[in-house]
């Protein structure tokens, strides 16, 4: 490789405004460190779970925020705490179980034990043994244990759903998610106890912004997923809204579906199936919920790790945990409401056929970004293109539009500085 | 169950695995009742009890409509399935059901790639006996893996 064509020790950006995002964003590992650093690991609220898996006290649950390893757990009084799962000790991560119960946390190697909310409570032979009359060994007598507790996250909770962040000097949820994106999440999340289904976990080999870019991307959703364009869920043609905070770093899309018929727009559209018929059509047994408003879909994404979704009977979170520059873990949680009819929560089920690493409509897009990850390494001095709707980033009362992916990319120039 | 019957059982669950492994979707949907269930589910779902599954059909007429899916509107880079199956371990056989369990594992092995083990777990069905042989009335595949490589596009 000559010279000049060497990546830039230093990335720049290289294009005046964000309808062109260089690849070295997607393969460069400086980039990447510097992206958990500044968005996982410093202000942002990230995701970690929700109330409902943890019930009752005691009942914590493992789970990630960027590449470290957290717990969520519910304390005596019915608190939640996040601590990271690594000993104060000597650093082990000392959680092995997915999920559980229990009075306090014994790290195995020398058996420290902290309490629910991570204090360190216990440190065998603190004080040395007795040998021939006389005390050896022991902790130094100005070691304090509280100082040497779990790291403990500072955690936001709103509707049921549990955020936690690293960095103590952190804005409010509230104001994190600004006021047209809590809209959104308050229509979901009102209140209602909600139901665990269950859980459905992909690993998908390409880097994490991919995902979020993904659920940010209307213009694909009616191409790609046939089931989609054929049964009106998701087309171009549906009234819908693309909503985005301030700092654009957030987004939501919003549809609201047809009736699947065939008209003028259909023909641009070759994965639109006119003959297709289901032998099944329990997997469209749809029914309209209240709490919708109009909608039948909003897709949230919350920067960095949170993809909301409810689309028609189906909702889920899906929490993204990257793995490397290449790689990330898909974790959806299904759920239903605690007053759901046992028809609901069969429906919401069935309809869950739609959805994951299975799913009629979810399988393809692990795939294309898979493929679109090994797009992008084979050549990372290129960039992608985003001027689907303009240059700029503005909401839009259509889905014909990429303003969101170039909205997210203005946040993320602005906190990385380049 | 005698030897016999055993015998046709395990040709059963050979004749399965060489349905899927082949691509043969008529032959594989002709191996479960009109009101089969079919369910790919996780094991940490499983085990706690949790409904959530990758793929939960009632009825074969929703496989028909997952065969559909996946040869016509699913976007995925092809791959080869490769089933192991094991001995089948027979839990009860009465009137004209049998409960039995198996063992397998799948290597997947895409257009340019070498094999991979894909997904590894156990089969727990009930199965008729008709006269046309044994069908799935329930075919539960509880898999350890705790993640989906990517995705699952055919059947286990
Ligand atoms: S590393 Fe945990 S107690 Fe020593
Ligand atoms: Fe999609």
């Amino acid at each position: 490789m000559n010279q000049e064509n060497r990546i830039p020790m230093t990335p720049v950006w290289g294009h005046e405004d964000n309808s062109r995002i260089p690849y070295w964003a997607y393969t460069q590992e400086e980039v990447y460190k510097k992206e958990l650093e500044k968005f996982f690991y410093e202000k942002h609220w990230c995701y970690v779970g929700l109330e409902a898996e943890i019930p009752e006290p005691g009942d914590f649950k493992r789970t990630a925020i960027g590449e470290r390893s957290v717990i969520m757990v519910r304390g005596e009084e019915g608190e939640i705490y996040v601590v990271e799962n690594r000993c104060a000790h000597r650093g082990m991560r000392f959680c092995r179980e997915k999920h559980g119960k229990t009075k306090s946390f014994t790290c195995p190697y020398h058996q420290w034990n902290y309490t629910l909310e991570g204090e360190l409570q216990g440190v065998p032979f603190r004080r040395g043994v007795k040998q021939d009359g006389q005390v050896r060994g022991g902790m130094p007598k100005d070691f304090k244990p509280s100082e040497h507790g779990l790291n403990k996250l500072r955690v936001a909770e709103r509707g049921g759903v549990v955020f936690a962040s690293f960095d103590h000097e952190i804005e409010s949820l509230e104001d994190f998610l600004g006021p047209t994106i809590l809209k959104y999440f308050d229509r979901m999340f009102n209140g209602r106890k909600l139901k665990i289904l269950g859980y459905n976990k992909q690993r998908i080999p390409g880097n994490w912004k991919l995902m979020q870019e993904n659920i940010k991307d209307p213009y694909h959703a009616g191409l790609l997923h046939t089931w989609f364009v054929t049964f009106g869920l998701w087309r171009a043609d549906n009234r819908s809204e693309l909503r985005m905070d301030d700092h654009f770093r957030h987004a939501a899309m919003v549809s609201t579906r047809g009736d699947g018929s065939k008209n003028a727009d259909t023909t641009n559209i070759s994965s639109f199936k006119e003959s297709m018929k289901l032998h099944d059509p329990s997997f469209l047994d749809i029914e309209d919920e209240d709490w919708w408003g109009g909608p039948t879909a909003v897709m949230m994404t919350l920067f960095p790790n949170l993809v909301l979704q409810q689309n028609v009977n189906s909702v889920t979170t899906r929490h993204i945990q990257p793995t490397g520059i290449d790689s990330f873990d898909f974790v959806w949680t299904h759920f239903g409401f605690d007053d759901d009819t046992p028809e609901m929560t069969e429906r919401r089920l069935r309809q869950a056929n739609l959805f994951g690493p299975a799913g009629f409509v979810s399988a393809d897009d692990g795939e294309v970004i898979e493929f679109s990850h090994e797009g992008i390494e084979q050549n990372d001095r290129e960039q992608a293109l985003a001027v689907l709707g303009g240059r700029t980033v503005e909401e839009a009362d259509h889905m014909v539009s990429e303003a969101c992916i170039r909205g997210m990319y203005d946040y993320w120039r602005k906190v990385m500085g380049v | 169950m005698n030897a016999e019957n055993y015998l046709k059982l395990v040709q059963f669950y050979q004749d399965y695995a060489a349905a899927v492994d082949q691509e043969d979707w008529d032959a594989w949907l002709n191996m479960f009742t009109d009101d089969a269930k079919y369910k790919v589910q996780s094991r940490e779902n499983y085990d706690r009890d949790l409904p959530m599954a990758v793929l939960n059909m009632y009825s074969k007429n929703m496989l028909k409509d997952r065969v559909y899916g996946m040869t016509e509107t699913i976007f995925h880079e092809p791959y080869h399935q490769c089933h192991v199956v094991a001995s089948p371990r027979v839990i009860s056989a009465s009137g004209g059901e049998i409960e039995a369990q198996a063992n397998y594992s799948v290597f997947r092995t895409k257009t340019d790639g070498i094999a991979e083990v894909y997904n590894v777990g156990r089969y727990i069905d009930r199965i008729q006996v008709t006269d046309q042989g044994f069908k799935l009335a329930s075919r539960l595949c509880v898999f350890d893996n705790e993640m989906v490589l990517n995705s699952m596009i055919y059947p286990i």
